[in-house]
């Protein structure tokens, strides 16, 4: 194995000091160790946050909910507030991985997942992701669990979160902390697109941790559904997937939110196409407008075209399910 | 009546397994072991330049870096790499030269005295290339084809003509993907070497005596200084049937370092070596109005390496598993730039059937006739392939009868898109599963001890599929004793020679010489009963005794009766054994042996998003006498759970520009999960078989994946009226179609 120092600090200031350029946090580990054992990372230091006072969920003075970025995702999936309140979050987490990973696996970390891009797992092949400026294999390679929105001719990576889908619906704040003091960072910002930089998954800085991921009072409970497709019924990355969140005033759509997993980089979520359906009827009409509108300008490649049509019919149906209350307790 | 034999006996050696005590060939160890780690290819065409091994040499705890440079010598003659399960060609040697041959080839096996350091000094190995664009692309290089080395059935009639007259006809073209085996336990080699330059092997493999064979010619060691002795297997599917790379390059690195050494190949490196062959296949079947089969055009185009030839039993069942007076068969290889196939579970007969049994579907619509009527109608008593000789046994209509009414058959409606609930689309289909039972040449001892207990042992393997329970339970029948008192050993190469432990011929191979080793035994017990000129075993045969609880008995008059103990004092030895060899009987070239099966499937079909479900399945089985029943009924099970992955998710994924398999990992090599498989019904039908051996056991290994994919292709037809005609069937090709 690669050799590297290990630490574990207690506060999170110490956490930022211990950080060497080439160290990484670890928390639940279920992504970067495989990383390390298959050589696409190679830390020469890990710094062990699991000690820091990061792992409460707090309801906030605004009325929403603080969840601190060690709370494990099987924590937040079960929590009676995300439950009752939040239970698109809940219905999304318990879609992805495993009982067991999401036993391990930290609020913080799956913000922080890596794609599972074939090439980028695989050292023998070329990745701009994983060593910037030797090529996209995926591009003319095996694609079909990659990108149709928001890639470029250097990456056509996705981001393979489900937790993280249905933060962006429900405009959840990321709050990191960093050398020059704490910031908060909008979730839809939070994860960036390839473009010339598709190292960069995210922009919370190097030297920058996680603290907490706080949810809005807004939480979508009466009207929502996630809705995943996949290559089998569980243990498997979306193909496409879908956050949707509505507010109805009678049969007309007050509010709306739909986010896109298993398509692009990072969750994609288009703030007009939801505010132009606030007004319309709450109809498939409706949903096929604002399923057209996500996917303009949606381009596939060899092996994942099929993405594009799967996703529209996809967000129709999320929606429709959303509408109907389906998921609803 | 029986008192083991049919019956529900929990696995012997599972106490062993759930507790850990089971040790796997990677487990086994000395307090001298090193490890080996592989560095495999990033091309798959070319040269290598230059290996610097100069960083991974600085890693402490490094002891070397083996390559084709500085490896120990190996033979050079094609006839040593020969192995018992060989295709046609070169077989592939591990550090041989500078050559790649293709992507993932092992180039280095770093050597270290941790698993850590070997792997992370793997990971500093450089290698320069002198790269070849490869092919890799089947249907690019289908002009490349060339005739399977392998005999098919004669051609009857004129298959063309009779197809261009017939009524009603079908034309399609199947193609399914190349699937990895993927066993839970990743292929491994432990080699202990002893100061006297003996070898003692722990192989993950099917055959202990193929691997000691293959180490000793390739090595040019003495026979007796290569013992392989894998005890437990978890599970091959095929993929131990032929030694593979790790063994050889652990065996390497023991004798050049003189010292044990283990070399377990990782996830991705499972991706390295055989693999179910990518097929293409042609069908052109036609039948008359009362849909009797009058052509079948059966042509297969199947995918291998670029130095073997890898050939199965992919057409042969066109030819035999219904009457038709107009057969032509075809089978092509196309060479690619990828490591050879390798049998995986059904060789051949998976593919074959899926495509003949799809086929057929089609054709029970073009006719107008039920799938399950139109089977019966061309049900066949005789063998035509082999001229029409009669089979051992054939319950195929039975299982026909009783799979459709526990499925439910009846309640279809004929017509596809005609069954749903709410979003769902239901849809029923079937198919008809075949495999050749098989017995080959085994041999057995058997030894009784003073204690009364039995030992039987043969060099077989158990991969998960029974073998240790199944032996035991014939040899306690045999000497009417508890399962406790009976022992059977095994994956040992010194043991008495048995076959490669696949084809579903164990039972009827091993358990047959299990069987008369026993028998021979009670021969030897018997004979030693007649010395004493009292004995009132004086005048009495083997068949006119029995044998229970330690006890010989005279079957007409039970209360004459020996103690086994009594006659081993008597012989003044504490054990008697014997040995014997089984081989099939020449009445047996009379008849065509086979099992048979009826699958039938419920499919629940989203057709928005194109998502299937298995909802339910019904498999009955005709294999003969079924002899241990929950690993038989276990076997079913994981060939009807591989067959819905092979329908609907398996798919070795390949970069053809690469000609690298880029989902080399089981997070993203789909195969089913518990949350996929709901109702799987298993039928074990009534057979009754004196020819096919003394057991009158055919094996059940393979039978239970055959058909499936077709039945559930057919399902989904049935279901959405599409034809989808590309395994696995994946979402898109359901929801775009």
């Amino acid at each position: 194995m690669n050799r590297f120092s290990y630490s574990k600090p207690q506060q999170v200031s110490e956490a930022l000091q211990q950080l060497s350029d080439t160290g990484r946090f670890i928390a639940g580990g279920t992504n970067l160790l495989d990383l390390m054992k298959e050589n696409v990372a190679r830390p020469s230091q890990l710094v062990d946050i699991n000690a820091l006072p990061l792992n409460k969920i707090e309801t906030t003075q605004a009325g929403g909910l603080r969840i601190g970025a060690l709370v494990k995702n099987s924590t937040v999936a079960y929590h009676p507030d995300v439950e009752r309140v939040y239970p698109l979050l809940a219905h999304a987490i318990l879609a992805g991985a495993s009982a067991q990973l999401r036993n391990m696996a930290s609020t913080g970390g799956n913000l922080l997942q890596r794609t599972r891009c074939y090439y980028f797992y695989d050292v023998g092949t070329p990745c701009n992701k994983r060593e910037p400026g030797s090529g996209c294999g995926a591009l003319e390679g095996q694609n079909r669990i990659h990108a149709i929105l928001g890639h470029s001719e250097q990456c056509i990576a996705v981001h393979p979160s489900d937790m993280c889908v249905a933060l962006a619906a429900l405009e959840a704040t990321v709050h990191v902390s960093g050398p020059s003091g704490n910031r908060s960072i909008p979730f839809a910002d939070f994860h960036r697109l390839p473009g010339d930089t598709p190292h960069l998954d995210t922009n919370l800085a190097p030297d920058e941790i996680i603290t907490a991921v706080e949810l809005p009072p807004r939480g979508f409970a009466e009207n929502f559904a996630y809705l995943k497709l996949r290559d089998r019924a569980s243990y498997a990355f979306a193909l496409v997937s879908v956050a949707a969140g509505l507010e109805l005033n009678g049969t007309s759509i007050g509010a709306a939110r739909i986010a896109l997993g298993g398509v692009a980089h990072k969750p994609w979520r288009c703030p007009e196409v939801e505010a132009a359906l606030i007004g319309k009827p709450a109809t498939e009409e409706s949903y096929r407008m604002a399923a057209d509108a996500l996917l303009q300008g949606a381009v596939g490649f060899e092996h994942n075209r099929f993405k594009i049509e799967l996703a529209r019919r996809a967000i129709v149906r999320a929606l429709s399910e959303a509408a109907a209350g389906v998921n609803a307790q | 009546m029986t008192i083991h034999l049919e019956k529900a006996v929990s696995r012997v050696d599972g106490p062993l397994k759930v507790t850990g005590r089971a040790l796997y060939a990677g487990e086994f160890g000395t307090a001298d072991l090193c490890t080996g780690y592989v560095v495999n290819s990033s091309i798959a065409k070319g040269r290598i330049l230059r290996i610097d091994t100069t960083e991974a040499l600085k890693v402490v705890g490094v002891l070397d870096v083996l390559t084709h440079e500085n490896r120990p010598a190996v033979a050079s003659y094609n006839e040593s790499y020969t192995d018992m399960d060989a295709a046609d060609g070169k077989h592939f040697r591990p550090l041989y030269n500078d050559r790649i041959l293709y992507s993932m080839q092992p180039v280095a096996l770093v050597v270290a005295e941790s698993f850590e350091a070997a792997r992370y000094a793997a990971s500093l190995v450089r290698v320069d290339y002198e790269s070849e664009p490869p092919q890799a692309d089947l249907y690019a290089q289908r002009s490349e084809a060339h005739k399977a080395p392998t005999e098919l059935p004669p051609d009857r009639g004129d298959a063309e003509e009779a197809w261009t007259q017939a009524p009603v006809k079908v034309e399609a073209e199947y193609h399914s993907a190349a699937e990895f085996h993927n066993p839970m336990e990743m292929h491994a080699s432990t080699v202990i070497y002893s100061t006297d330059g003996k070898l003692t092997i722990h192989d993950k493999t099917q055959g202990v005596q193929n691997s000691a064979q293959f180490i000793s010619n390739i090595f040019g060691l003495p026979d007796g200084d290569v013992r392989v002795v894998t005890p437990f297997v978890g599970g091959a599917f095929g993929s131990g049937l032929r030694p593979q790379y790790q063994l050889v390059l652990a065996t390497m690195a023991a004798l050049k370092l003189k010292r044990s050494v283990r070399v377990v190949l990782s996830r991705e490196q499972m991706f390295s070596f055989g693999h179910r062959p990518e097929t293409l296949q042609h069908l052109k079947l036609a039948c008359d109005q009362d849909g009797k089969l009058v052509s079948t055009i059966h042509e297969v185009m199947g995918e291998t390496s670029s130095f073997e030839d890898f050939t199965e039993m992919v057409v042969v069942w066109s030819a035999s598993l219904y009457q038709c007076p107009n057969v032509r068969l075809k089978y092509d290889l196309v060479p690619l730039d990828l490591y050879t196939p390798l049998d995986m579970r059904a060789p051949g007969a998976v593919l074959g059937v899926y495509a003949l049994e799809s086929a057929m579907d089609e054709l029970s619509y073009a006719a107008g006739i039920d799938p399950l009527e139109l089977r019966i109608r061309n049900f066949t008593a005789t063998d035509p392939a082999s001229g029409n000789n009669p089979y051992s046994s054939k319950e195929l209509l039975e299982c026909y009868r009783q799979g459709a009414e526990r499925f439910g058959w009846n309640k279809r409606s004929p017509q596809p898109r005609s069954m749903k609930e709410g979003r769902q689309l239901i849809g029923y289909g079937m198919a008809t599963g075949v495999w050749e039972a098989m017995q080959n040449p085994a041999s057995a001892k058997a030894v009784i001890t003073i204690d009364g207990s039995v030992v039987v042992s043969s060099a077989t393997a158990d991969i998960g599929t029974g073998t240790y329970t199944v032996m035991t339970q014939i040899a306690a029948e045999c000497f009417g004793l508890p399962l406790e008192k009976v022992t059977f050993k095994l994956g040992d190469s010194t043991l008495p020679k048995a076959p490669l432990e696949g084809g579903s011929f164990t039972v009827s191979s091993v358990g047959s010489a299990v069987k008369q080793a026993c028998e021979a035994l009670q021969q030897q017990l018997l004979d030693q009963a007649k010395q004493d000129d009292q004995s009132p075993f004086k005048n009495f045969e083997l068949t006119d005794v029995i044998f229970e609880n330690g006890t010989m008995r005279i079957k007409a008059s039970p209360q004459e009766c020996i103690e086994i103990t009594e006659l081993l004092k008597q012989g003044g030895s504490p054990s008697m054994e014997a040995l014997a060899s089984a081989s099939p009987k020449e009445e047996r070239d009379n008849y065509t042996t086979a099992t048979h099966s009826a699958v039938f499937v419920e499919v629940r079909v989203d057709e928005d998003f194109g998502t299937v479900q298995i909802s339910r399945m019904v498999s009955a089985i005709a294999a003969g006498r079924i002899l241990s029943l929950k690993p038989g009924r276990n076997q079913i099970l994981g060939g009807m759970v591989w067959g819905i992955g092979m329908a609907l998710q398996e798919e070795g994924m390949l970069d053809k520009k690469l000609a690298r398999w880029m989902n080399h990992n089981i997070a993203e090599y789909h195969y089913p999960v518990n949350a996929d498989i709901h109702d799987l019904d298993v039928i074990f039908v009534k057979e009754h078989d004196e020819i096919v051996n003394p057991l009158g056991a055919k094996g059940i290994g393979e039978i239970g994946i055959v058909g499936v994919a077709a039945a559930i292709a057919n399902a989904i037809y049935h279901a959405t009226g599409k034809r989808i005609r590309d395994l696995p069937i994946t979402l898109d090709k359901v929801f775009q179609s």
